[in-house]
């Protein structure tokens, strides 16, 4: 059972810690194999028959084929393992950021060239509620 | 004997490699990146490094889930550059100097600090990109270069404070090793960024500001930011920066900054860069 953590607290945050990376073993190995171009091809070929030969959970594969990226993060996918999956999709960090924190591309482009999201009101969960 | 002569920290996104690799550097997003390493160019062709102990995290590619050594030394003749799901960076293989990151290896267990010894290692754009940045892209590089990977991963990473004492012993293992080698120690990822979760984008200017001016100054004074105060001021990702303690603590007590920029944004990051002198 996952025990709370102090940086639970810090908003909009999935720290990979070794729970989560218990978690999301196979999620995370199965991102790691796209690394080959034959299996990013077999892949591609057809997904859900790929994820089969993972013993991922069902949520887990759903999660993936719906590229649903802070679902993933929440069943214990790390970032950088993900970003097998998006460079096979042909996305780039900023872009699979930019959906995680629900900006349009735009949006989070502009945000970033204007020197990024302020730590003032982003600290913590409080900070969060009081802004709705 | 062998000799510190000095450390150099910078960022290593990935992006900026892609820039360079694709000729993009003079595109009006990256020009203003790329003059920021301008003066490190020239500076680099006056120091005659024999060897480069580079500091950098693996991101996922040469260590899988399988296995994730905390402080990682490579100790092979040669590091190929790593294909990360795109084909590997068209930069020259990496040589490694074999003696002595060996003599290292023995030393710095017997300082206490447990090595994982790496024989067989692809390099990821973490010690690439930092390579291309100083160097440009020579047919060769002019340098060996000792691997240092830090899993800065799966959380927790090893502290501020464990990172500037290891510095300390990678200092003392040099100062001992017969050969008159000069030597730079590099630390790099960083500075504050956080690329994942609805806080993705974080940049924290003033936490900056902050390390920079106290890794020249009274490094002691960042060994106890904790990893949570890292996580919340420097984005999940920013917690990066203790591989820049490992860096400073092998540097004399007192250095001389030589070369300062930072610049916001390369990507989602917050892009830093330090050239350190020691000082005897």
């Amino acid at each position: 059972m996952r025990q709370p953590q102090p940086y639970d607290d810090i908003p909009g945050t999935t720290v990979f810690d070794a729970e989560r990376s218990r978690q999301g073993y196979h999620l995370n190995q199965f991102c790691m194999s796209l690394m080959k171009a034959e299996n990013r091809a077999a892949f591609k070929a057809n997904e859900a028959e790929y994820l089969k030969g993972w013993p991922m959970t069902e949520a887990q594969r759903q999660v993936v084929l719906a590229r649903d990226w802070n679902g993933m993060i929440a069943l214990g996918g790390n970032i950088y393992f993900l970003s097998k999956l998006f460079s096979s999709d042909g996305k780039s960090f900023q872009h699979v950021a930019a959906i995680m924190t629900g900006a349009s591309q735009d949006a989070y482009a502009k945000m970033m060239q204007e020197g990024g999201r302020s730590p003032d009101g982003n600290r913590s969960l409080a900070e969060w509620k009081t802004r709705g | 004997m062998a000799e510190v002569i000095s450390g150099l920290s910078t960022s290593h996104v990935p992006a900026v490699g892609a820039a360079i690799d694709l000729g993009k550097t003079q595109e009006p997003y990256w020009q203003p990146v790329f003059k920021g390493y301008e003066f490190t160019k020239q500076w680099i062709t006056e120091q005659n490094v024999d060897v480069v102990i580079l500091v950098y995290n693996d991101h996922a590619t040469a260590f899988s889930l399988e296995l994730i050594p905390t402080f990682a030394l490579g100790c092979a003749a040669e590091f190929p550059p790593a294909d990360e799901g795109w084909g590997p960076r068209p930069v020259p293989v990496v040589k490694g100097h074999p003696e002595l990151a060996a003599h290292l290896a023995q030393s710095l267990i017997l300082d206490e600090f447990d090595m994982t010894i790496v024989n067989k290692m692809d390099v990821d754009h973490g010690l690439t990109v930092p390579l291309s940045l100083v160097y440009g892209q020579p047919a060769a590089w002019p340098c060996r270069v000792i691997p240092l990977a830090v899993n800065v991963i799966q959380y927790p990473p090893p502290t501020a404070h464990r990172c500037y004492r290891l510095g300390q012993a990678i200092g003392r293992a040099i100062a001992a090793y017969p050969e008159p080698l000069r030597v730079m120690v590099w630390g790099t990822g960083g500075m504050s960024h956080q690329l994942q979760g609805p806080r993705a984008g974080l940049i924290n200017k003033a936490f900056d500001s902050r390390f920079l001016d106290l890794l020249v100054s009274d490094p002691e004074a960042l060994t106890s930011i904790t990893p949570l105060e890292f996580l919340r001021e420097s984005g999940s990702e920013g917690i990066e920066l203790v591989m820049w303690l490992i860096m400073r603590g092998a540097l004399s007590a007192r250095v001389k900054q030589v070369y300062r920029f930072y610049h916001v944004p390369a990507s989602n990051t917050a892009l830093g860069h330090l050239i350190l002198e020691c000082q005897r």
